[in-house]
């Protein structure tokens, strides 16, 4: 590895900064001090803070205390613009550019050179052109700069991103699982420029969640858990298992509901599931009993939303089998899962899961609607409402009215709609992908609570979550994904976070 | 004070196209008061029916977040089809000259089974082939002035307008019923029997509803377990078939018809629809809106002719009326996001 020219004086200091939402403490008073010429790791779970303390770097948010400062100079930075001025640029974990579009028009954009008089001024091609090669050469990137960017593979697209941050003179990049798509030898390719970057004295701050690669290319390494900073250590002195703890290491501070579910006989059983998609998930094989609560844990990227919506129909296999009641089933549209009692509550609420617009008595009863029909086709109105009124009622929903659009619920109360919409369509297999995701505390608790209730109840619960204490808190049983493959199977009760750590750490090489 | 300004605010708001439509009103009646009278009325019923029909065909596709620019020319086709077969059996240039005298119902059945057909053709495109709505349907309207003009200018008709129609036919599209002093044309009749069954479609059956999911997400719509191209294909041959009725009507009120017959009537129809608050982005729209949609511009029309407005700035009034009526409408869902 090339030398860092490091300098002891900080470039960037983030002091005490906190942050809070509705609900949530989301930073609490972090300190973040990075020097010039050096890769800083950030490290946590989901939900640590990392994305949250880049967004104020970045300007995206407002901190509510704490300060900026770089070179000594504090910083005030209203927006992203005011950070790209201030020589801070991000590379997101899903790279934004114009795909029809030249290469040179992207990393140009909204700042192309221009020749010519008032008012006659003509984007300057051939300047463009020169600027572009001369960054690339530097770079050491072998691009044509009139390329059609959406032709390019995303490492290429990415190394783009990264020639944009140094064409803006950027002196701290942020990289988000810059990793999370590429291949070997892209990774390396990455990590060449990543040198160069160094060897100019650009800091980076570098998000992963793979501790090897971490190891290998970080000089320190900050972590982070639950909006506060743990600590930060020379690279040198870090071992997996030592991050892994620092990570980890906390109480079960939340409260989860006494569960009384006793898991029965095998309703569902999975073989050999394996996507049409090379890249995810692979032979994973799983069994789902009567009144169980099955969490499965993994970090981005292990597949586990992929997993959870080819067993509902959404996304395609290449082979696998399933048995409901050792009945062998097909499912390949959600209307085949529908069917066979199965229900699932998406990760994207809003993309995936409301009709905004849409009032909340809509929203609720739109799953169902089938039972409602009269032999004269017509929709029974009093069900429909008596259905909503009953849910509003048994899952505590505070709406306004029925009729208000569901837009205008909170988001907790989204996602209560949003099961009793599957409820009312009695399933026996609930699959619930981050079910407590962006939800305030309170809501948290009483979704926990309704589920527990479901898995009493008889009902087989699948739930994916990338919050530890909650899947050591709610699980009947953990399976732990790493990369689109299963690593371990863990018994709920007895299961650690080091341990679903380390199965969900396996193959993020 | 502070609420009832709100209050005010909000009622202004979501009663916006009503306050328009009154405005509209009292101002041509100050204007001329003897615009307030039952004639008027029935007049101006009498010309929007056809386009009412219209509008909510358009309704129908424009809530599911699409778009059909095939309506007017599908009107063109229907009316074609439908005034070929019911001319007098005397008539001298008679499109069909060796057709028996045929029970007036099935031309009738064929011109709207014309329009739904092209209908399904369209909402066969959008949901298997997932060409957008806009582009699909710019297709098939090209397309059916085509193939409309090479039935039309088959000998011995050579693209003559065709005339003669069987007044029981016609009465279709102008006869009235007498009730009391009232004369009630028998579109006005029609289109409220449409307007009623689209209402029952749209609020009261899974198509509907589904129509609204599809509208509002259509991601979320197929998570649901809706089939989302079965029932877009619904959608476009239900409106297919409501430009093929307003055609057999366009040529039953004017006794004839020819190729050119509905052109540009898709632009009037989704006019009215948004200015009725359907959005065009899909999700949101109501029967009585696109109605009071139709109306507006029936009473822009006849009332500013009546008063005697010069037509080219009915033109510009009409412009106006659009574009603000939508940039009102978004503020609802502007300001509360």
């Amino acid at each position: 590895m090339i030398a860092t020219v490091a300098e002891k004086i900080n470039l960037l200091e983030m002091n005490g900064i906190s942050k809070a939402f509705p609900g949530v403490q989301a930073l609490d008073d972090v300190t973040l001090h990075i020097r010039a010429g050096t890769v800083h790791a950030l490290m946590g779970e989901n939900g640590a803070g990392k994305s949250t303390l880049m967004k104020c770097l970045f300007g995206i948010y407002a901190p509510d205390a704490g300060e900026i400062r770089m070179n000594g100079e504090k910083l005030h930075l209203p927006d992203s613009k005011a950070a790209l001025q201030s020589g801070i640029s991000m590379i997101h974990q899903e790279l934004h550019p114009v795909p029809y579009r030249s290469v040179m028009e992207n990393i140009w954009l909204g700042r192309f050179p221009l020749r010519g008089f008032w008012p006659f001024y003509f984007v300057d091609g051939k300047r463009m052109r020169r600027d572009t090669e001369k960054l690339f050469k530097e770079l050491d990137m072998d691009i044509d700069p009139e390329t059609i960017t959406g032709k390019l593979s995303v490492s290429k697209i990415q190394s783009l991103e990264i020639a944009k941050a140094v064409s803006h003179n950027a002196k701290i990049i942020v990289m988000d699982e810059p990793t999370s798509s590429l291949t070997g030898n892209e990774v390396e390719h990455l990590f060449r420029i990543i040198a160069e970057l160094k060897q100019r004295g650009v800091a980076i701050i570098y998000i992963s969640h793979k501790m090897e690669e971490i190891l290998r290319i970080s000089d320190e390494v900050t972590i982070m858990r639950d909006g506060k900073k743990i600590g930060t250590w020379d690279a040198k002195e870090l071992t997996t298992d030592l991050i892994i703890s620092r990570m980890v290491g906390r109480d079960l501070t939340q409260r989860y509901p006494e569960r009384s579910n006793v898991p029965g006989e095998v309703v569902l059983q999975v073989d050999g599931f394996t996507s049409s998609f090379p890249k995810s998930f692979r032979n994973v094989s799983f069994e789902l009993r009567r009144g169980e609560i099955l969490g499965v844990g993994g970090l981005v990227g292990a597949q586990r939303t992929e997993l959870i919506e080819a067993l509902y129909g959404i996304r395609s296999l290449a082979s696998g089998t399933m048995k409901l009641h050792g009945k062998p089933i097909r499912i390949r549209r959600p209307v085949d899962a529908i069917r066979h009692k199965m229900a699932l509550l998406t990760e994207e609420r809003r993309v995936t899961g409301i009709f905004p617009v849409l009032s909340m008595l809509e929203n609720t009863v739109i799953a169902n609607q089938k039972r409602y029909q009269t032999s004269y086709l017509l929709l029974e109105e009093s069900r429909r409402r008596k259905d909503t009124d009953d849910s509003i009622e048994r899952l505590r929903v505070k709406t306004p009215s029925a009729k208000t659009q569901i837009r205008y619920l909170s988001g907790g109360n989204q996602q209560k709609v949003l099961l009793a919409r599957w409820l009312l369509t009695e399933p026996d297999i609930l699959l619930l992908d981050e079910p407590t995701r962006g939800i305030d505390v309170g809501a948290k608790f009483e979704i926990y609570t309704i589920i527990a209730e479901l898995a009493a109840q008889g009902k087989s619960i699948v739930m994916i979550s990338s919050e530890m204490p909650e899947l050591l808190g709610m699980s009947d049983r953990i399976m732990v994904m790493s990369e689109g493959r299963l690593t371990g199977i863990l018994d709920g009760n007895t299961a650690t976070e080091e341990e679903i750590m380390k199965h969900a750490a396996q193959h993020t090489a | 004070m502070n609420v009832s300004i709100q209050r005010t605010k909000a009622f202004v708001t979501d009663y916006a196209i009503y306050i328009v439509l009154a405005v509209l009103i009292i101002g041509i009646t100050l204007s001329d008061p003897s615009f307030l009278s039952l004639s008027t009325l029935t007049n101006i019923l009498h010309q929007n029916s056809t386009k009412a029909i219209i509008a909510l065909g358009a309704a129908f596709v424009l809530i599911t977040g699409g778009v059909d620019l095939s309506a007017g020319r599908v009107v063109g086709l229907s009316a074609v089809v439908s005034a070929s077969m019911v001319q007098l059996a005397d008539y001298p240039r008679k499109f069909f000259p060796e057709l028996d005298t045929l029970p007036v119902i099935i031309p009738v059945l064929l011109a709207i089974a014309a329009g739904l057909l092209v209908g399904l053709i369209n909402g066969l495109i959008v949901s298997k082939l997932h060409v957008p709505p806009f582009i699909t349907t710019l297709g098939t309207m090209v397309a059916v002035l085509g193939i409309n003009s090479l039935y039309f200018d088959m000998p011995p008709n050579s693209s003559q307008p065709i005339g003669g129609l069987r007044p029981e036919f016609t009465k279709w599209g102008s006869g009235t019923i007498e009730i009391g002093s009232f004369n009630l044309p028998y579109l006005v009749i029609i289109a409220i029997v449409v307007a009623i069954v689209c209402w029952v479609i749209f609020n009261k059956t899974r198509l509907g509803k589904n129509m609204y999911a599809i509208g509002g997400n259509v991601q979320a719509a197929h998570v649901s377990g809706i089939n989302v191209s079965r029932n877009l294909l619904w959608i476009y041959s239900i409106a297919g078939a409501l430009y093929g009725l307003a055609g057999v009507l366009e040529a039953a009120k004017s006794g004839g018809a020819s190729n050119n017959y509905g052109n540009m009537y898709e632009l009037d129809a989704i006019a009215a629809c948004v200015v009725g608050g359907v959005s065009t982005t899909g999700g949101v729209g109501t029967v009585p809106g696109v109605m009071v949609g139709v109306m507006i511009f029936g009473v822009i029309n006849y009332g500013l002719t009546f008063i005697g407005v010069n037509p080219y700035w009915q033109l510009i009034i009409k412009g106006l009326i659009i574009v603000a009526a939508v940039a009102f409408d978004i503020r609802k869902y502007l300001a509360k996001k």
